[in-house]
């Protein structure tokens, strides 16, 4: 074998361990993290923890009723404000609008995705809470739901961009209306990719806590209504994380745990659904 | 100086050959649709030069000609598909029976004019769904399930799929799903069908199928069909138009325009010389 042919190989085989540990590491950074809250959080995990209010301070034991409900609460808020946005956004910049349009209006999205959810916190808490005058889960669902609006509008007019042509002409030749076209035949035919979108964006702003903080706030009790400052499950991790109490750090992590749960669970639910149907095939 | 801009190999050339048969709307021949004076334009480039012709009733007529010619842009301004392209102007006249097309409804003047695309593009949805796209779009009172059937019937397609009307269209075979395509047109039983190229994705068998069910179909409706495949325009058609750099350059009845050409391009083209 040649010095050169050995090289070659060594290379070859050096960069194929490379790129086999890299994807070994990302994976399992999940995993690590799965493991870790597991560990932790784990053996907090009670029927207490699911039905019971927070604990006084200096008392162990409670629960984090209130913040399970508060992030539900939230995130319907937030599904409410950012879904049809993004949504109807999205078809008027797939069916449409012209080129100049849909690149400002794309370009705006991607920058809005790209503000530091602390300022949108910020720009909730101005815009909400300041005219109300009370922190409130309607100013905290607000600020989540904005954060929810580029990446539902983004993705979803990727996946009803990606609709073969083929199908509109052949809706349209059959005497259908644009709208109807896009109601009968386009959107169903790109539900899939949407819905993925959507539960995406829903993901990431249930782990948000910089644009709960001034909006939101916090509470250690029920909150009745949707005008009351209201706990979250994030903004309880980092409240419950650098408290100075042994128990509080496990109970965050037991909400990390029922956090990423409550995530895995709807994202299985959602693909299970979405396997159902029939899907455009790709060519 | 030349005010009009013509396309370079029909400057010195003869005009256009109608012949009489063609032109003729004598007592056998009935024109469904009639063309005239149209002028297309995609944005400044003009692809259709003043094109007169006519479509006779349950007949089959069809459109050929080399690759960009416009034969495919002639047969969408036949259902309008041309609006649906930015920048795209239609200039001349189309009748439906006698009436401009363009004065109508699109929606509903589309359900009168079926289209069959070149690929088969079924919707993702069940077999027995897609033929009853039409029906349901357009609040079609007759019984769906009797009218699906009917209509794939008469596609030729309902034996192999009367036991799985409910499984995806995508199971079906190329050939098969251009059937359904045709039996999704037929369901709203129009008046013309058009067909841009629609075997040009298929196999022999499945086109076989397909020539055979048009002939057929003739009785049911008027077809119009765009063809690379000029064997095929002589087993199928009784009328054929010979398009060229966006000019009708002749059209007769197929025997005549494939036996005794009128114009010397028509003669270049059929035996092969360009295209």
């Amino acid at each position: 074998m040649s010095p050169r042919l050995r090289w070659r190989k060594f290379v070859s085989g050096f960069m194929l361990t490379m790129t086999g540990v890299c994807a070994l590491v990302a994976v399992s950074v999940l995993f690590f993290i799965l493991g870790y809250l597991v560990y932790h959080g784990g053996t907090s995990i009670s029927w207490n923890f699911f039905t019971k209010l927070p604990a006084p301070v200096g008392e162990s034991g409670g629960g984090m009723a209130n913040a399970i409900l508060g992030s539900a609460k939230l995130l319907l808020l937030a599904s409410l404000v950012g879904v049809p946005i993004g949504f109807f956004g999205a078809i008027y910049l797939a069916e449409f609008s012209g080129t100049t349009t849909a690149f400002v209006v794309r370009y705006a999205a991607d920058l809005l995705n790209g503000v530091p959810s602390i300022v949108i916190g910020i720009f909730a808490f101005s815009l909400v809470v300041l005219p109300f005058k009370h922190f409130s889960t309607l100013a905290g669902g607000f600020a989540l739901g904005l954060m929810m609006i580029p990446i539902t509008l983004r993705s979803t007019e990727e996946f009803l961009r990606s609709v073969p042509n083929a199908l509109r002409e052949a809706a349209m030749a059959l005497g259908a209306s644009r709208w109807k076209t896009i109601a009968s035949v386009i959107v169903p035919a790109a539900y899939r990719g949407i819905l993925t979108a959507v539960l995406l964006a829903f993901a990431r702003v249930a782990g948000e806590t910089a644009p709960l903080l001034f909006t939101a706030l916090g509470n250690r009790f029920w909150s009745p209504g949707w005008n009351q400052p209201t706990a979250s499950l994030p903004v309880m991790i980092f409240t419950y994380a650098i408290a100075p109490y042994d128990d509080w750090h496990r109970q965050a992590w037991a909400a990390g745990l029922v956090l990423l749960g409550l995530i895995l669970i709807i994202n299985i639910v959602a693909r299970a659904i979405l396997s159902r149907g029939i899907a455009v095939p790709r060519t | 100086m030349h005010a009009t801009v013509r396309p370079a190999l029909s400057v010195n050339l003869p005009p256009i050959v109608t012949s009489a048969a063609a032109r003729d709307t004598s007592s056998a021949l009935t024109m469904r649709m009639t063309i005239s004076k149209v002028n297309f334009w995609y944005g400044s480039k003009q692809v259709l030069f003043d094109v007169n012709m006519g479509i006779a009733t349950n007949k089959v007529t069809s459109l050929i000609g080399p690759s960009g010619c416009g034969k495919s842009t002639l047969l969408r301004t036949l259902n309008r598909m041309h609006e649906t392209v930015r920048g795209a102007r239609l200039e001349g006249e189309i009748l439906l029976d006698g009436q401009n097309i363009l004065a109508q409804d699109v929606t509903s003047y589309r359900r009168r004019v079926g289209m069959v695309f070149q690929r088969p593009n079924p919707f993702p949805k069940s077999i027995f769904d897609n033929v009853a796209y039409g029906l349901r779009i357009n609040g079609s009172k007759s019984p769906i399930s009797e009218a699906v059937e009917k209509s794939l019937r008469r596609a030729a397609l309902w034996d192999e799929v009367k036991d799985h009307l409910h499984k995806s269209a995508y199971e079906l075979s190329g050939g098969q799903q251009q059937r359904l395509c045709i039996a999704r047109a037929l369901a709203v039983e129009p008046e013309v069908l058009l067909l841009d190229e629609p075997c040009s994705a298929l196999d022999p068998i499945s086109t076989a199928k397909i020539e055979e069910l048009l002939v057929q179909l003739k009785d049911l409706c008027t077809i119009v069909t765009v063809t690379h495949n000029m064997q095929q325009a002589a087993r199928i058609s009784d009328f054929t138009a010979f398009l060229l750099t966006g000019q009708l350059i002749e059209f007769s009845p197929t025997p005549q325009l494939f036996t005794t050409p009128g114009d010397p391009r028509t003669e270049a083209y059929i035996t092969g010389r360009f295209g």
